[in-house]
This record gives C-alpha cells, sequence and structure tokens, in this order.
C-alpha cells in the first residue's frame, strides 16, 4: 500500500515538473503568437525577447502562462495535449484510418512479433547446439559475448536498402532486425540457463543412467525458464527498438517510427510525442504480457519465488 | 563454382581444426580458448571473401571482405573524424554525464525509503521502453550537433544505471552495517568504506550495460539528423548512395569502439573489484 503511494506521488510529481517545463519551452513560441493577435508582451521587440532567459520572459509575461499548456505546436507539448492526441488517434479514429494510432502500431508490432518469434527460436537452437557440442561452445559462444557489446542496430539501414534491391520489403526486412538484436540476448541466458543445474543434480540423472535426451528434456530444460524468461523480457524490448529503427530510414509510410520520423519532418511535437507514447505503452504491453506468462510458467512448475 | 567449393572446403577445415582443438589435451588452456575463436572468426571472414568473388555476389548487395578492409584504409581520416563526433563527443559525453547523474540520484533514493519505494518500480518500467523514440524530440530541443546526441544518450543509460546502483547499494549485510554502527561510523563513514565497495559489482554492471546503450543511442540520434558528420549520418549517406563498403567500415570502426569501450570498463572493473569472487577465479 505504502509502495503504491510512492508510485503515484513520484509520477505525479514527474506531471507537475513537467507542466512546470513547459512553460520556460514554450514561452518565446507563445509570446510571438500573442503579439501577433494583438496582446501587449513585454519588452516588446522580439529581438529583444531572443537574447533574454525564459524564466525572465515568464515572470515578465505571467499572464501567458496557460497559453504554453495549449500551443498547436509546442517546443514541449503538455501532458494532456498528449493525451488527448492519444485519445484522439486511438479510441476516435477508425483502425483502418492511416491516423490511427492502433494502425501504426499494429504495423511495429507484428514485424516485431515475427522477428522475437525468429530470433527466439534460433537463439535457443544455437544454445542447445553450444551446450552440447564443445567445438560449438569454443567457437561460437566468444562471439555471442563479443555481440553484446556492438551497436549491432547499426547494421539496420543497411539490411533494409539491400534486401529492397534484391526484392524484398515490406514486413520482413523490419523482422529481420528485431530477429537478430533478440537473438543474442536469447543465445547467451538460454546457455547460463541450460548449465545452471549444479554437477549434483547432473549427477543424479547419470545413476539413474539417464540418456543425454533425458537429461536435456528432465533437467536441463526445466533448469532454464528462470533464465529463458530473463532473456526474452531483454529480447522483446530489443525487438521493438529494433522494428522501430527499422522503419527510420526507408521513409516508410506506416509504423511507430514513420511517426516519429514523420513528426520530425514537420515539426508536429504532439504526434511525436504520442508516437513515443505508444511505443512505450507496446513495449510496458509486452514485457507485462511475458512477466505474467513467467508467473504462471514458474509457479506451475514450482519454481516461482 | 571452385571458389565456392574451396569456401565448402574452408568450412570443413576450419571445423575439424577446431573440432581437434576442442578434443585435444589441452582443450582447456587459456590458448585454446582464445584460439579456437580466433579459428572460427577467420573461417567466416574466408567463406565470405570466396563466396562473394565465388557467386558474384554485386557491390550493393554484399561487398567481399578485401574490399571492406581496403575501404577503411582508404578512408581513415574520415573515419576517425566521425569516430570523435560520434563516440567521444555524443556517446561518450553523455555517457559521463547520465551514469554520473545516475549514481548521485541513486545515493538519494538509496537515503530517503520513500523515493526507492516510489522512483525505482517507475525506473525499472522506464529501463525496458524504447528510449532511442525520443531521439528526434531531443534534436529538435538541441539542434543537429554532438549535444542532442550526447541527450540522447543521457536518457539511455540513466535508468539502468539508476537501477543497478539502487541494487547495489542495499548489498551489504544487515550484520555489515550492524559492524559499522557499532564502530560508530557516520552515514558518509559506513557508506564510503563499507556499502560503496560493496556496491561496486552492480555499479560496474550498469557501466558495462550503458556502454553500448551509450553507442545505439548516439548512432540512432544521428539516423535523425546531424551534421555532414558521423557514424549514423555516414551510415545513412552511405546505405543511399549504395557504397556499401563505406557502411561495413563504419561497422567495423563501431564494433571496434563497442569492443575497446567495454573492454576499457571491464578492465577497470577488475581492478576495482579484485576482491569479488567472479574475478577471483
Amino acid at each position: 500500500m505504502k509502495q503504491v503511494f510512492a508510485i503515484l506521488t513520484v509520477i505525479a510529481a514527474i506531471v507537475v515538473l513537467w507542466y512546470a517545463a513547459c512553460v520556460p519551452m514554450n514561452i518565446k513560441g507563445v509570446l510571438t503568437e500573442q503579439e501577433r493577435a494583438g496582446a501587449e508582451v513585454q519588452p516588446p521587440s522580439a529581438k529583444d525577447r531572443r537574447d533574454m532567459s525564459e524564466i525572465g520572459l515568464t515572470l515578465d509575461n505571467s499572464f501567458a502562462i496557460p497559453a504554453t499548456w495549449a500551443q498547436d505546436r509546442p517546443r514541449l507539448p503538455a501532458p494532456h495535449q498528449v493525451a488527448v492526441e492519444l485519445w484522439e488517434t486511438t479510441v476516435l479514429k477508425k483502425i483502418t484510418s492511416k491516423r490511427s494510432l492502433i494502425y501504426h502500431a499494429w504495423v511495429t508490432l507484428s514485424a516485431t512479433m515475427l522477428g522475437f518469434a525468429i530470433g527466439t527460436g534460433l537463439g535457443i537452437l544455437l544454445a542447445v547446439g553450444i551446450v552440447h557440442s564443445r567445438v560449438m561452445d569454443l567457437s561460437v559462444m566468444p562471439w555471442a559475448i563479443v555481440s553484446q557489446t556492438i551497436p549491432i542496430i547499426a547494421l539496420a539501414p543497411m539490411i533494409i536498402v539491400v534486401l529492397y534491391s534484391v526484392g524484398i520489403q515490406g514486413i520482413i526486412p523490419k523482422a529481420v532486425i528485431s530477429a537478430y538484436l533478440s537473438f543474442f540476448p536469447v543465445v547467451v541466458g538460454m546457455v547460463k540457463g541450460l548449465r545452471s543445474p549444479d554437477a549434483m543434480q547432473l549427477d543424479l540423472l547419470q545413476s539413474y543412467n539417464a540418456t543425454r535426451g533425458q537429461g536435456f528434456w528432465k533437467l536441463r530444460l526445466p533448469a532454464s525458464m528462470p533464465y529463458l524468461f530473463t532473456s526474452l523480457k531483454i529480447g522483446i524490448a530489443a525487438s521493438l527498438v529494433g522494428a522501430i529503427v527499422g522503419e527510420l530510414p526507408t521513409g516508410a509510410v506506416a509504423g511507430l517510427g514513420a511517426r516519429l520520423l514523420a513528426g520530425s519532418y514537420y515539426g508536429q511535437t504532439v504526434q511525436i510525442w504520442s508516437a513515443l507514447f505508444a511505443a512505450a505503452i507496446l513495449a510496458a504491453c509486452l514485457v507485462g504480457l511475458l512477466g505474467l506468462m513467467e508467473r504462471s510458467v514458474l509457479k506451475r512448475m514450482g519454481m516461482a519465488q | 563454382m571452385m571458389l565456392v567449393l574451396f569456401a565448402f572446403g574452408l568450412w570443413l577445415l576450419g571445423w575439424w581444426l577446431n573440432s581437434r582443438l576442442a578434443s585435444g589435451p589441452q582443450a582447456d588452456t587459456r590458448m585454446v580458448r582464445f584460439l579456437a575463436p580466433l579459428i572460427f572468426g577467420l573461417t567466416i571472414i574466408g567463406i565470405w571473401e570466396l563466396l562473394v568473388r565465388g557467386l558474384e555476389v554485386p557491390l550493393v548487395i554484399l561487398p567481399a571482405p578485401s574490399v571492406i578492409a581496403v575501404r577503411f584504409a582508404d578512408s581513415l581520416p574520415i573515419l576517425w573524424a566521425d569516430f570523435v563526433q560520434t563516440i567521444i563527443k555524443g556517446a561518450l559525453s553523455g555517457y559521463i554525464l547520465g551514469c554520473g547523474a545516475a549514481f548521485l540520484m541513486a545515493i538519494a533514493v538509496d537515503r530517503w525509503d520513500f523515493l526507492r519505494l516510489g522512483l525505482l518500480p517507475v525506473g525499472n518500467f522506464v529501463a525496458a521502453l524504447p528510449i532511442v523514440g525520443t531521439a528526434p524530440i531531443l534534436v529538435m530541443w538541441f539542434g543537429f550537433d554532438w549535444h542532442s546526441k550526447a541527450a540522447v544518450v543521457v536518457v539511455m543509460v540513466f535508468f539502468p544505471m539508476l537501477v543497478n546502483t539502487v541494487a547495489g547499494l542495499r548489498e551489504a549485510t544487515a550484520m555489515q552495517r550492524d559492524l559499522m554502527e557499532t564502530y560508530a561510523a557516520s552515514y558518509w563513514q559506513s557508506f564510503l568504506k563499507l556499502r560503496l565497495p560493496a556496491a561496486m559489482p552492480f555499479i560496474f554492471n550498469g557501466l558495462k550495460i550503458s556502454t553500448t546503450l551509450a553507442l545505439i543511442g548516439a548512432i540512432v540520434a544521428e539516423f535523425f539528423g546531424s551534421p555532414t558528420l558521423g557514424m549514423g549520418f555516414r551510415i545513412s549517406t552511405s546505405v543511399g548512395q549504395l557504397s556499401l563498403d563505406m557502411v561495413w567500415a563504419e561497422i567495423v570502426v563501431a564494433a571496434l569502439a563497442g569492443t575497446a569501450f567495454y573492454g576499457l570498463v571491464a578492465m577497470i572493473e577488475k581492478a576495482v573489484t579484485f576482491w569479488h569472487p567472479s574475478q577471483r577465479g
């Protein structure tokens, strides 16, 4: 209970700070608009205002403060503006509409899920190979670990263009990026998980005369589940980032990344913020869903903490 | 066709070498642990080269490693300028600012229980979000130059670092804290002599995660606008000109910078947390 109160307080503080930050961020633009509308602004010349600090301007023109929360294209939109935009582009628009955020989120989500499924599947397979083959362990595992330190997302623009030039476009290139971004965390986490049974447990299976396959299905695989879910959560977040970044370089017309890019081209800040929040909500839902699955699976397996 | 067969032969050779090494008498020595991945890597590069030449893959799809190496050697000044712009100015300054701010915040969060209860779940939540998406906003605020890249990096590394540091500062056990109490240690004494050293493995874990995030943030932020300089800029424009050898050269730079950055932090970690079981093995 105390924790809920604490979280709510922190969120409230963030919202208050956000509103407060809107004032100095937007005051210059607001004053220019007000001056055009005929209001009396201190100091009157635009040149003087440009050199003044935002705080000083706010103190001189306190009448303009409410206007900083209602600008059309603010530098920093107020929380309620973003919320209204989110509401209008999700609930009030038809999902088939090109302006519906749900449509754009679906475009990104489908690429993310396809890539995540491929990356996770291949990652688990490679992890099984690494655990069972000494040669693969020695030669592949160091590279999988090193890959975690490299910004491999830099490959994204090239993958899009190369796949386009061989005639593949649409969901596949984005899914490829999502797949390789989720691949390596899953490999590393899963190898750790499959190796987590200790020598005592492995010896026990040996004394039961269990085959390698039995050892895998009855001991290693169940023991790896907590590790698998941890890396799946990292993997899906990386997949989503991959799908979003994959939408940037080609000037894609649909998807959350495309919304971000279009917003930044046309200075539609409210649109950028709403796309950003949509991406955040999507990520939170995906990670939360995996968390729920983790809890129920581990509970059924008797491993819940 | 010959070259394709060669590639196949090279694969068999590399695999045979590594299986000999893995099942040989020295399978657990450092030498083998170093040699096996090296052989694997060289085999992959060799196969890549032979296949690209053998199948005559056009340059716009996949350049051969030799072409990339030549391009790398030819454009060292450009690559260096991009490296300085993106890694040194953008990523490194943002990394230092972001990790420093997160560290100070973590001390405050650790000191006041209320903050820990409230801010930590929020921080955990934010750490999983696609923060790269803030790049267009920050580019709009801070301009096209490296300042906006540093700002993106600050936002990206802040929460992972915060969460790790707070977890680390809680690492010292009640017994150890009680001991400090019996010595009549003040808050800062027990902080500096007990809790901060105990937190170091966690802090370095956060620092290591942040190295990769910093590079990702700095490079991706340049896709949203940059001066005519920088690794992300070079990658996106070279892709547009279909000079993929340049893109690969930049990726080599990114890979080298990433591993070097990570390696540097890992080396400092080794020196600082020499007492930790994971470092003594």
